[in-house]
């Protein structure tokens, strides 16, 4: 059982990780609580399994034009909806849900209310200290690794990276230092949505699809980001690893554990939040003027 | 014969002189007048759902809107009210008349605690965090079936009248008097101190304003009149099920808030009689059935796109303007002030 919840633990925080990490992101760069974040997630996974169950596509091709197309679609989002009226905060607020609700409506309307299943992508098992893990839970760890280096590596050794920390930072004086504020909220919401959609198409196989997929993460991945502290991509690593292990030891310890997984990991992050309003790893700023 | 000229002449001098009143007027003579007119059931059942939800979206305004402390997590409120209300009168048989009381009085507490605890949380941080408290109650509820009726509900409740008619009357004059008690609460000088709360908490405490007491009453006040809500919704469908603490219900009211116009109390109530029978109707035609949710969404996001600010104040903006020197309000259409004479426009007197 030990070893269950260790494994299940670090995988299900892999995936949280990638979800809060774009979601702290685009928090912090453009000030919007995107709570279509997982809705891309949801997107990405139907779009896989479309082309991967229907058009028959390889699975590394299937995956990589699915990122893909869901990151375009974010950008024209973001242009069409979210800009216009980026100077009224709860207007963003209430956009962001209503495109949400047209992404599941969409997908309701195209694949129906049914419970799709994708075959894996790798067959097989790995056989660690005897315990039996499939490669498929394999890949999502191997794959969300990656992912988060490479972010790592984009934010901290590029210079687009070093626009989106300024621009979190200090909105105002990044774009008096020339940079195109604009252009690096786009680009950070593309970069913020490629994370989720790449979380979509790996966890597709082992997870079923259906248009609520997004509802039950959204919630997660917004404990985590407010556990680890906004904007914080740091925070939202740890906090992600933290509710991972929390839902493990829920399910496998507790009885009735399935159902209470949820509250048990809102309820650390509410004590949390006492503890320490701005989060684990948030900064305390002071209220903006 | 007094009084009569006395109501007369404050009709004339208060509500008629300003669209925006006789629009107000107009909807609280509709909404007395519509089983007389349409004594229809269908109708009735949309009237009374629209009436509850409108009580329901002005209590977040007030905590929302007013106060700045934007609550993702309102259902929760709604959902202790009509579980409370539900459990009491079914397992102790008492009346609905009365339950409903104690269902607020539960939303009450439920809202002082969640206040207790956001106490220090502001802005994104408070939004995320009242999120949660739904939540955990919904996995609670799931977790104690034999208690609370699990994803069943707690169903068999008795209603507050036996006609259809009656039930709207309740539902109709609830909302009434809580939107306008509301409304009167946020004009007196206690929804002053909380304008001056959400737009800038600092300067506030610095006056004197004792805010965390204030954010807590603001709290239980919301929580009571969405607690009201939700146990005559309970009591009316005869069920209080796990959808009155739905993510989904937390979402609709902040829609509902922010479409109409948030901090004006009259903005969500108009916009929950807009938008509620706006989606039923389009519902009710076949081929609309499945998109009922998709062209609620298009809607919310294309009048967005035009009113940023929301519907009331748009539409009030496009009625009305302010005379630059007293501050009140005048038709847009006049050319000066009807209170000081002050030109409205320039070049105009």
């Amino acid at each position: 059982m030990i070893q269950d919840i260790l494994v299940t633990g670090l995988v299900n925080g892999g995936v949280y990780a990638l979800l809060a990490i774009g979601f702290s992101l685009i928090f912090g760069v453009a000030r919007i609580v995107n709570i279509a974040h997982t809705a891309f997630y949801m997107l990405a996974a139907y779009s896989f399994y479309t082309l991967l169950v229907r058009a028959e596509m390889g699975f590394a091709l299937a995956g990589i034009v699915s990122v893909a197309a869901v990151v375009a679609l974010s950008v024209l989002c973001y242009k069409l909806v979210i800009e216009p009226v980026r100077e009224h905060e709860s207007a963003v607020l209430i956009a962001t849900i209503a495109l949400a609700l047209i992404f599941q409506e969409l997908m309701l309307l195209a694949y129906g209310g049914n419970y799709l299943g994708i075959p894996s992508t790798l067959e097989g098992v790995l056989i660690l200290f005897g315990v039996s893990i499939p490669y498929q839970r394999l890949l999502i760890l191997a794959v969300a690794a990656a992912m988060l280096a490479a972010t790592w590596f984009l934010l901290y050794r590029t210079r687009l990276g070093l626009a989106i920390r300024a621009t979190a930072n200090d909105l105002e004086v990044a774009n008096l230092m020339g940079m195109n504020v604009e252009r690096v909220a786009m680009a950070t919401v593309g970069i913020s949505v490629a994370l989720a959609a790449v979380a979509g198409v790996v966890v597709a196989p082992v997870f079923v699809v259906d248009p609520f997929m997004w509802l039950s993460p959204l919630v997660t991945m917004l404990a985590i980001v407010v556990l680890g502290g906004l904007g914080s991509l740091k925070g939202s690593l740890i906090g992600a690893l933290i509710i991972g292990y929390v839902e493990a030891i829920t399910v496998f310890a507790l009885p009735a554990g399935a159902f209470l997984k949820g509250a048990v990991a809102l309820t650390i992050m509410v004590v949390v939040l006492l503890a320490r309003p701005e989060g684990l790893f948030g900064v305390a700023f002071e209220e903006e003027r | 014969m007094f009084l009569l000229r006395w109501m007369w002449a404050n009709l004339r001098n208060e509500v008629l002189v300003l669209p925006s009143r006789i629009l107000a007027l107009a909807w609280v003579v509709a909404v007395l007048l519509l089983p007389l007119a349409f004594p229809d059931a269908y109708v009735l059942r949309i009237a009374t759902f629209a009436c509850l939800f409108a009580i329901f979206a002005a209590s977040w305004d007030l905590l929302a809107g007013y106060t700045g402390q934007v609550s993702f997590g309102h259902a929760l409120f709604f959902g202790a009210g009509a579980y409370a209300s539900a459990l009491l009168s079914l397992r102790l048989g008492l009346s609905p008349w009365f339950t409903v009381w104690i269902g607020a009085a539960v939303a009450t507490v439920f809202g002082a605690v969640v206040g207790f605890l956001c106490q220090r949380l502001r802005g994104a941080y408070l939004s995320l965090a009242t999120l949660a408290f739904p939540l955990i109650a919904l996995g609670l509820l799931f977790a104690f079936p034999d208690f609370s009726g699990g994803e069943l509900g707690v169903s068999g409740l008795r209603r507050l009248a036996a006609s259809a008619t009656g039930n709207y009357y309740v539902a109709a004059l609830s909302m009434l008097a809580i939107v306008f008690g509301l409304w009167l609460l946020a004009d007196s000088k206690f929804g002053i101190v909380l304008h001056a709360i959400r737009d800038d908490e600092v300067a506030a405490r610095a006056s004197g304003i004792n805010t965390p007491r204030y954010k807590l009453a603001v709290f239980a006040l919301s929580a009571a009149a969405a607690g009201f809500a939700g146990a005559l919704f309970a009591h009316y469908l005869r069920i209080a099920g796990p959808s009155t603490l739905e993510v989904a219900l937390s979402f609709q009211v902040v829609i509902w808030g922010i479409f109409g116009g948030a901090a004006t109390i009259y903005g969500p109530v108009a916009a929950v009689f807009i938008l509620y029978p706006l989606t039923e109707w389009l519902g009710s035609y076949g081929a609309f059935g499945e998109l009922r949710l998709l062209a609620f969404a298009v809607i919310v996001l294309l009048v967005l796109l035009f009113m940023p600010r929301g519907l009331a104040p748009w539409v009030r903006d496009k009625v009305e303007s302010q005379c630059p020197r007293c501050k009140q309000r005048n038709r847009a259409w006049r050319s000066v002030c009807r209170l000081c004479n002050a030109p409205l426009r320039l070049g105009a007197a």
